[in-house]
């Protein structure tokens, strides 16, 4: 198996970011990545995307914080994170051993503090790329505002471009009357890529107390309940911006990552489903390799936005 | 640390009652690894739904081979494994968490409450097997005698000292388990291990702290991971913020911890 990966290309480019092959791990799925070396043979990924990162640490929200619904779950873990600093002392030494590129997501509440965590990014050694978070629904201030109005898309985006010296992929929101808006946004404030979809805003009652399941009230719903979402989002979005669109939603399988990849993907990322098989992403990398080599493609480019349109 | 996936055999299924069931799953990688206090996080179906692993304590191992998991139907994927077949295979992520510090120096207390009782049980034949000269003595309770007659014999099997209570008397002390343990009038330096419900890890964790008994409490949370990744596991802490239950626990130090008194 490993030596007929080498065999074939998998290769893609987000920017001027190679990747060996387009299977990257979403952004709080995989943790720093470490959690998950038991596991997982972690240099054979595209990339991993680690938790998001903001300013200052957070300690989150209050439990329950996670519920599981039909196909799917809801969570409103409230970002909590070790903040920029910690982040490059304590976690990234690992990553830069590991050798997988690293993406780091960012988050904030205002535009300086965007610019202010790319800019503590800009020279550490290991960093293949940010993603910006501007679709976080658990957090009132900012996170909302900046992923739902095209305008606040624009400008975060810049912000970051300004300082950031790798490329910038934004995160879209699918909670939005039209997202093609929101990419097309921020392509013009110079993204390099566009990655979607982050949560869908939802709800779970327990109608036995009453009360909602979520001590937030509100969460993010992803699992295989969001994918048919997450493709027709990905298929929009990449007919409507030339530049690469990361596929997000509710992919564990390769078969899955075909899809997004026919819809128009370049490359995917998978969420969710590392907690329920912690090896669901490099068994997606050793499913690709077996398709590309049956299908006897040049390389797994030759699929990307290959949908059949009747 | 080391962790395992893999897909484990049923070798026995056993209905301690109406709707608790008990599962021996054969792999020797996490039974010889695991000790008490330690968790596993298995699937329940094979398709999308119910879609996330369920966390279970272990509850025996024997052999360096075989482990336990002691559960009680409380919802569909409780009700799966329950349907489960011996010769069936089960997903299995673990050993996970930080389990129970053991100090065999001292009067070791054993505090159980229904399903809680399942760690203890790992823990009361560790501690026997490690130290048999230093037996703990064991206080567990349940709702009924059919729901804790079953575990009794368990402890009983490997020699310990039980003293049961019963919400209905059934069976020993009726009443509830602080009564039991309050009554044991334990010397100074007595050291407890609790796993049950809130109120009752609770109620132990006030009276060791006035007693001046240390106090470690396995706690249960909801995690959809179990190996520190979706951060949902969370415990409110003393010093502010909160714990992951399932890398920082889910065995704490009672005192660490914030504890909600209604």
């Amino acid at each position: 198996m490993g030596s007929k990966i080498k065999e074939v290309d998998l290769g893609v480019s987000i920017g001027s970011l190679r990747l060996k092959n387009p299977v990257m791990t979403a952004s709080g799925t995989f943790g720093y990545a470490r959690e998950f070396e038991p596991y997982v043979n972690l240099h054979r990924l595209g990339a991993v995307v680690v938790k998001g990162i903001s300013l200052e640490p957070r300690a989150g929200n209050p439990p329950p914080r996670i519920v599981e619904t039909s196909c799917g779950m809801l969570n409103a873990i409230g970002l909590e994170n070790v903040g920029v600093n910690r982040f490059i002392s304590e976690k990234m030494e690992y990553l830069q051993v590991v050798n997988v590129p690293v993406v780091v997501n960012i988050l904030g509440d205002t535009l300086e503090e965007y610019r202010e965590i790319a800019e503590r990014l800009a020279d550490v050694k290991g960093v293949a790329a940010i993603e910006v978070n501007i679709s976080c629904p658990n957090v009132k201030k900012g996170g909302v505002a900046f992923g739902t109005v095209p305008a606040m898309a624009a400008a975060v985006t810049a912000a970051v471009k300004q300082k950031s010296t790798v490329p910038v992929i934004v995160k879209l929101s699918p909670n939005v009357t039209d997202i093609t808006l929101i990419a097309r946004a921020v392509e013009d404030a110079g993204a390099d890529s566009v990655s979607l979809i982050n949560t869908l805003i939802g709800m779970a009652i327990d109608h036995r107390t009453r009360k909602p399941r979520l001590a937030n009230v509100i969460g993010g719903l992803s699992g295989p309940a969001i994918k048919p979402v997450a493709l027709r989002m990905v298929y929009q979005v990449a007919q409507a911006v030339s530049i690469p669109v990361i596929g997000i939603g509710g992919i564990e399988t390769v078969e899955d990552v075909l899809e997004f990849m026919l819809a128009g993907a370049t490359a995917i990322q998978i969420g969710t489903a590392n907690f329920i098989n912690p090896r669901a992403s490099e068994e997606a990398v050793e499913g690709l390799a077996k398709y590309v080599a049956e299908q006897k493609l040049g390389s797994i480019r030759e699929i990307i936005g290959a949908v059949v349109i009747p | 640390m080391s962790q395992f996936q893999k897909k484990t055999q049923i070798t026995r299924l056993e209905r301690l009652g109406s709707d608790i069931i008990r599962i021996t799953l054969d792999s020797p990688e996490i039974s010889k690894i695991a000790t008490p206090g330690q968790f596993v996080m298995v699937r329940t179906g094979k398709g999308k739904d119910p879609l996330l692993r369920r966390p279970f304590s272990i509850s025996q191992v024997s052999n360096g081979r075989y482990f336990q998991i002691l559960f009680k139907v409380v919802g569909r994927g409780t009700a799966l494994l329950a349907h489960c077949r011996e010769g069936e295979y089960l997903s299995v992520l673990g050993p996970l968490g930080s389990g129970f510090q053991i100090d065999y120096t001292t009067i070791n207390c054993l505090v159980g409450g229904g399903m809680g009782i399942a760690p203890l049980l790992f823990l009361g034949k560790w501690m026997s097997r490690k130290c048999p000269d230093n037996l703990p003595l064991v206080v567990i309770g349940a709702r009924t005698e059919g729901e804790l007659e079953p575990l009794v014999k368990d402890f009983q099997e490997i020699g310990l000292s039980v003293y049961p209570a019963t919400d209905d008397g059934s069976l020993g002390h009726h009443g509830f388990v602080i009564d039991v343990l309050k009554n044991l009038n334990l010397d100074a330096g007595s050291k407890t291990y609790v796993c049950g419900p809130y109120p009752m890890m609770l109620a132990v964790h006030l009276f060791c702290k006035e007693k001046g008994f240390s106090c470690q409490v396995s706690m249960e949370t909801s995690m959809a991971c179990g190996m520190g990744a979706c951060l949902g596991c969370i415990v409110p802490v003393e010093r502010g913020g909160y714990a992951h239950s399932c890398f920082d626990g889910p065995v704490f130090d009672a005192e660490e911890l914030l504890w909600e008194v209604k």
